[in-house]
């Protein structure tokens, strides 16, 4: 094959983030209504590559996705070796603040899977006026524990092989193998400890059950697209949340719970008309 | 259908290679049939079916033969793709010491998911 550069660039931001100065791992394709994208926990923002490829979102989307503290290319902050990750509500609607003023980013759509697709529940009741829209991916207001995830993060397991096994049966089974395997292959590269980090928000502390009712799409439009082979956040966890925002919600078919990474063609033919109502807003 | 998956097993070279520190006995259950599977350094060296006076293994999965057909299909309906779909839903029990489990997930998953490649729709 020859030899091809993509068209995505990425860079080091620094900036402070939370109170404390970050390096953050950036990475954006494309120009026009800012699309900031937020990765599922103990993942990075690899998994929007399939985004970021595809000319039918980039001619009219900035795709901008970046590695949360601690995930992917970006670094934890000075000191974290004395410290448990544990991401809260709290601090990630805090990050994903900072982050868009650190890129000067003015009313983005902003767009999570899992942990992210819960944030946006966040955001859209917190912070309406900062987004043009928010679409949520694998979205539902709470996902109970349904293992013991000190499982995760102890020396006699393998880290990234544990946190694998435990997420590879969310991708859909007719999804294909080499997508798979690289969605995998992320979950694999992640830090000691920082997938179980994430689930603190995912599993404990982000239940909004008793918020989202409260959220005013008018104020901020809100769209949820959900596969069906996902069992963490199930399509009636998805159903849910639509139906007591009043958001639109589309349940994909041949899909799981990382859309557009284990199968992003496929993932992209859903997004697109997602994305054409929010060009006419 | 557990007859079949020491071959299925040991002829996937990929999978072997993948199992590869694994030495343990566990225990499936198909309602209550309950089979002993032995595996070394990644093979299956035995499939001993009950029953069993004092059964001796490290894991069991125990589910209904009802849930164990869906799941050995080789497009499994939403739900019975995957173990943890069917303990997230209580379909399934996985008990006893999970080291060796949750150690060797990427194998054990597609171990006990083998019969998939020769079901019949």
């Amino acid at each position: 094959m020859s030899p091809r550069f993509e068209p995505v660039t990425g860079r080091y931001l620094n900036c402070e983030l939370l109170g404390k100065p970050h390096r953050l791992f950036v990475e954006e394709a494309g120009s026009g209504v800012p699309l900031l994208c937020l990765h599922t926990a103990g993942s990075d923002a690899r998994q929007y590559r399939g985004l970021m490829n595809d000319e039918r979102i980039t001619k009219n989307f900035r795709v901008i996705a970046f590695d949360m503290p601690w995930h992917g290319k970006s670094s934890p902050p000075a000191g974290w070796q004395d410290e448990e990750y544990q991401l809260s509500s709290q601090s990630y609607v805090q990050l994903i603040l900072d982050v868009a003023d650190a890129l000067a980013l003015d009313k983005p759509v902003a767009m999570g899977c899992s942990i992210g697709g819960r944030i946006v529940l966040h955001l859209a009741h917190q912070h309406p006026e900062r987004f043009r829209a928010l679409i949520g991916l694998e979205s539902a207001a709470f996902t109970a524990p349904y293992y013991d995830l000190s499982w995760l993060n102890r020396p006699d397991v393998h880290g990234g092989m544990v946190c694998a096994g435990v997420v590879s049966g969310l991708i859909a089974p007719t999804a294909p193998s080499a997508e798979r395997w690289e969605t995998l292959w992320h979950y694999m590269q992640s830090g000691p400890g920082v997938f179980k980090g994430d689930l603190h928000f995912y599993m404990i502390d982000g239940d909004i059950r008793d918020r989202v009712a409260q959220i005013d799409i008018n104020r901020c439009p809100l769209f949820f697209l959900t596969g069906e082979y996902d069992y963490s956040c199930t399509a009636e966890g998805t159903l849910a949340v639509a139906e007591k925002t009043g958001a639109p919600a589309t349940i994909m078919q041949g899909l799981g719970h990382f859309p557009m990474s284990e199968d992003p063609k496929k993932f992209n033919d859903y997004l697109l008309p997602v994305l054409e109502k929010i060009r006419a807003l | 259908m557990l007859d079949k998956l020491a071959r299925l097993v040991n002829d996937d070279a990929g999978l072997v290679r993948r199992g590869r520190f694994v030495n343990t006995t566990f225990l499936v259950a198909i309602d209550d049939a309950y089979s002993l599977i032995r595996v070394q350094e990644g093979r299956i060296v035995g499939v001993t079916p009950g029953p069993f006076i004092t059964p001796a293994y490290s894991f069991a999965l125990r589910a209904s033969r009802d849930v164990w057909e869906k799941f050995w299909q080789p497009l499994p309906p939403i739900g019975f793709t995957d173990i943890f779909a069917l303990v997230k839903q209580k379909l399934m029990q996985v008990e006893g010491d999970l080291h060796p489990f949750m150690s060797n997930l990427l194998y054990f998953k597609d171990l006990i998911a083998a019969p998939r490649k020769e079901t019949k729709q």
